[in-house]
Formats: C-alpha cells, sequence, structure tokens
C-alpha cells in the first residue's frame, strides 16, 4: 500500500517535511470526511431491568467502507450490530433507548417497515445458516419472496450473486445439488450470496469466520474487500489480526461502551486510549 | 498511547513478555559494546595503542553478529507473535536500532585502523598531536551513553536531548576540519596527519548522526510519532502538539 508517487516525485531536499506530511494526511483515511451510512445516536439498550448492556452508545458508520467491531467477550459489540437491522426486537425484554439513523431515517421509528430494514441491511452469522434447499433456491430465495417469478431474472439475479460471492466457479455446474453438500466455506460464501442477491446497503457481518479454516477464511477476506465497493460493511471479529486485515475503521468496544473508534492502521500502530493497547497487544489492564 | 517500562512487560503470556525483555537486553548489551568500541577506538587513536586498536578491530565482529541474531529475534517475534501497537513499535526501533548500532560499530573500527595506520608509520612519538579527537571522542561516546539511556529507561526528554548534542558535535567537526586545513596550509608535511584527525573526526562525526537516529526510534517507540528529517524545534512541536 505504499504510494509509489511519494518516491517518483518526492523533492529531495530538507524542504520536503511538508510534502510528506500532505501525502500521509492525503493517504490517511479519516472518519471526519467520511460519508455516513449508519449513525447511531445516544444507544441504551437494556436486556430485562439489569443495567444497560450499551451505555449510550454514538458512532458513524461510513458508507462503502468496512467497520470492524472488537473488543473481550460480552462487551456489547455482537448487540450493537444486531441492533442495525432489529434483529434485537426478537429478543424478550429488551429496551432501546436512543436512534439508529440509516441514511438520515432512525430505524427504531414506528412507521418502518422491519422486513423492508432487513432486506436493506442483510446479515450474516457465525455459523453458516443455509436453507435446505438447492444452492439455486438459497441464492433465489429473497428474490422470490419479493414476488419475482421471472426464470430469466432469477437465473441472472443467482449468477450474479454467485460470482459476486466468489462461488460460481466452484458450483455452477451443480445449482441444483443441495446446499448442505457444500463445505463450510462454500456455506458461507453461499449465504452471502443469499444476502447480496437482494441488493442490500449494509452487510453485517458477526463473526463471519471463525468457524472456517485459514484458506477458507483467506476468500471470505478477499470477498469482503471486493465487496465494499459497493456495501457498507460492518464485522465483529474476535480475531485481531482480521480486523487489522480487512477494516478500514476499528471500533474497539469495552463493557458496553465504544471505548475508541478510529481508522484501523492507527488504531493497531498507535491507540489513543489504554484499554485499547491493553486489549489489542494483549496485556491485562 | 505512550509505553514506559512498567507497562512493557504486562502480557497475559508470560513467554511474550519475556520474549520481548530478551530483545530489549540485547539490543542494550550490544550497545555496551558499541559503546565500548568507541571509546577504545578513541584511545587507540589518540595514544597510538597498537593493541588495543587490534582488539577493536576483532571484537567489531561479534557487533555485527550480535546484529544478526537480534534481527532474527524480531523476525521470530513477528511470526509467532503477530505484535501490535507499542509491541510492534518496538520490534520496528530495534530492527532500526541495531542497523544504525551496527554502523556505529564500524566507524569505531574505522578508527582503530587509522591508530594502526599511525604506528606502522612511526609518528607515534607525536601521539600529543591528537588531543583533539580525544576530546571529540569523549563527547560522541557520551551520546552514545545517552542513546542507550534513553532506549533503556523510553526517555523521550532524554532523547530529545541527544540531537542538541548531535549538533555541538558537529560543531566540534567543523572545527577540527578548520583547524587542520590551517595546519595544512602552514606547514605541507603535517598533510597525513591531518588526514588521519579528520577521518577520525568523520568518524566519530557519524556516529553522533548514528545515535541521533536512534533517540528518534525511541520517540517513535514511546509517543508513536515519526520525527525522522525534522529539525529539533519541529521535534518538539510534533511532540508537544497533538497526535
Amino acid at each position: 500500500m505504499i504510494d509509489d508517487t511519494i518516491m517518483d516525485t518526492a523533492p529531495t531536499h530538507a524542504m520536503s517535511r511538508q510534502y510528506f506530511e500532505n501525502q500521509n494526511e492525503r493517504r490517511k483515511l479519516n472518519i471526519d470526511y467520511e460519508e455516513a451510512c449508519i449513525e447511531v445516536k445516544n444507544l441504551r439498550l437494556y436486556y430485562g431491568a439489569s443495567d444497560p448492556t450499551l451505555k449510550k452508545v454514538s458512532m458513524k458508520i461510513p458508507a462503502r467502507r468496512v467497520t470492524a467491531f472488537i473488543g473481550p467477550s460480552g462487551c456489547g459489540k455482537s448487540t450493537l450490530l444486531r441492533c442495525f437491522n432489529r434483529m434485537n426486537d426478537l429478543v424478550d425484554n429488551v429496551r432501546i433507548e436512543g436512534e439508529v439513523l440509516l441514511d438520515g431515517k432512525n430505524i427504531y421509528d414506528r412507521s418502518v417497515d422491519v422486513a423492508e430494514l432487513r432486506r436493506r441491511v442483510g446479515m450474516v452469522f457465525q455459523k453458516p445458516n443455509p436453507f435446505p434447499k438447492t444452492i439455486y433456491e438459497n441464492v433465489a430465495y429473497g428474490l422470490r419472496l419479493q414476488g419475482i417469478k421471472d426464470r430469466s431474472t432469477l437465473d441472472n439475479a443467482v449468477e450474479k450473486s454467485l460470482k459476486g460471492a466468489a462461488l460460481w466457479d466452484e458450483v455452477k455446474d451443480r445449482l441444483h445439488a443441495n446446499a448442505f453438500g457444500l463445505s463450510g466455506g462454500q456455506q458461507q460464501r453461499l449465504v452471502i450470496a443469499r444476502a447480496i442477491a437482494i441488493e442490500p446497503e449494509v452487510i453485517l457481518l458477526d463473526e463471519p469466520a471463525s468457524a472456517l479454516d485459514p484458506i477458507s477464511t483467506a476468500k471470505i477476506e478477499e470477498l469482503i474487500y471486493a465487496l465494499k465497493e459497493r456495501y457498507t460493511i460492518v464485522i465483529v471479529t474476535h480475531n485481531m489480526q482480521q480486523a487489522a486485515r480487512v477494516s478500514d475503521y476499528t471500533a474497539y468496544m469495552y463493557l458496553g461502551e465504544l471505548i475508541e473508534f478510529e481508522d484501523t492502521l492507527s488504531l493497531f500502530t498507535n491507540p489513543s486510549q489504554k484499554a485499547t493497547e491493553d486489549y489489542i497487544t494483549g496485556r491485562y489492564g | 498511547m505512550d509505553i514506559d517500562n512498567q507497562r512493557l512487560g504486562r502480557h497475559i503470556s508470560q513467554r511474550f513478555n519475556n520474549e520481548l525483555e530478551d530483545l530489549r537486553n540485547r539490543v542494550l548489551a550490544m550497545g555496551g559494546l558499541v559503546e565500548q568500541q568507541v571509546a577504545d577506538a578513541v584511545v587507540a587513536f589518540a595514544s597510538a595503542d597498537a593493541a588495543l586498536a587490534e582488539q577493536v578491530i576483532v571484537k567489531d565482529m561479534k557487533v555485527n553478529s550480535m546484529e544478526v541474531a537480534i534481527d532474527e529475534e524480531c523476525t521470530q517475534v513477528i511470526a509467532r507473535r503477530q505484535p501490535t501497537a507499542s509491541d510492534l513499535r518496538l520490534i520496528v526501533a530495534v530492527i532500526k536500532t541495531i542497523t544504525d548500532l551496527e554502523r556505529m560499530g564500524d566507524q569505531a573500527e574505522r578508527i582503530a585502523r587509522m591508530a594502526l595506520h599511525i604506528v606502522d608509520q612511526d609518528r607515534v612519538r607525536r601521539v600529543g598531536h591528537y588531543d583533539e579527537v580525544r576530546t571529540m571522542g569523549n563527547y560522541v561516546t557520551a551520546m552514545v551513553h545517552d542513546t542507550l539511556d534513553a532506549f533503556a529507561r523510553l526517555d523521550v526528554e532524554a532523547a530529545l536531548k541527544v540531537p542538541r548534542d548531535d549538533l555541538t558535535a558537529d560543531r566540534q567537526y567543523d572545527n577540527i576540519m578548520r583547524q587542520q586545513i590551517t595546519f595544512i596550509m602552514e606547514d605541507p608535511r603535517s598533510i597525513t596527519r591531518s588526514l588521519d584527525v579528520m577521518w577520525a573526526a568523520r568518524a566519530l562525526e557519524r556516529i553522533g548522526d548514528h545515535s541521533r537516529n536512534i533517540c528518534e526510534y525511541v520517540i517513535y517507540l514511546v509517543k508513536g510519532k515519526n520525527v525522522r528529517h525534522t529539525s529539533i524545534e519541529e521535534m518538539e512541536q510534533t511532540l508537544l502538539g497533538k497526535r
């Protein structure tokens, strides 16, 4: 990722300091200059009557970037992720305060159609969960739900989605075989294909590679990199190296609070918070 | 996030702590040897001590092999631990520091070879004439000592002092050059001797530059800020200003 133009055009004399600084500034990602896709405002979440699981979280998820959430178990990162497509609605006794704005509109507003929200905000889980159907039907499922019946439209969408999920070449000759015949890594990519078939804006990934071997993990990571061209991606991972590899921005959470949210390179080379430093370097606080 | 000695050894993995601690100790051991080499080389040159000069030349091989060994250890830590944040900066700082230390060792060896040259040409009787090198040599040796101290204590204040000292060393070098040119103009028979002095002073000046480099790595290690290729004023400004 070294910017070759620095090598080509850098002035060689001592006055070049300003030049280097400008170059560094340009290369660096800065959350302040990003277009927001999701904006979280003072979000509090309670499971039952206990202390809040999320304590007044505010952040801005940038559009068409990969944002990673890291933190120890129970810090609230998955809970926060699930707030983005109202998956927490399915849990009993959950109370949510604050706002989550998707493209400027609060998704917890009464007028929001949750099914439509989940179409726009797709989700992939730790364990691949294909439906007990053929590969083809898995991908076409969401489109059929939308009432699309035209064969060639479905064929095209299935091919495009499987290609988008980097699975097409491996399954094109057995589209009508049962999806359970695929390996874990292939199933996970199938689930991603199913998610992108309905053209979402955001893809939420909850530990998408933690049950996969290194090769499948690398393929998923490649896929994430390719997908950010078109989609906003939010990934929860326990694997810090994975967060460092795939994400543009990283959020470190601890005990329901957002401790630090910065561009990934800064966070992994020079975090500003002691708690973040301790966590990513494997120290006790 | 600044790092200090106390926090360095607080990894959950005790083995990782030991590896990093061992790495730092080895750098300090190598630095100690290089400091000794510089001091010995200066004495060998100023007092035309052939035996001591030989010893410096032989010991430089030890400096070289230490560099290779530490380098290897750094590679292993990266492969095994994938260090992040201050741990990553420590590894990067160590890899760069040992390169500069090794080059300081080379300069010390160069001075030692010049000492042998003086002895060979039987110019020993004029030993008192090399005192200017002794003065600058002592100054630069102290700089090397302060540099290693800053590294050991992760002390940014101390690391900032060395670049200032380096300016003084540069001035001493300029003075020696001017003085020797005057000698040469006065009496061309002093050319050989003056060249020896100039080369030795040049080597010492380079050692000062390497010390400065290492102090810049210490600042990077502690503060996470790159202050290379900047003036001292800019350095201080960067460290005072926000990240």
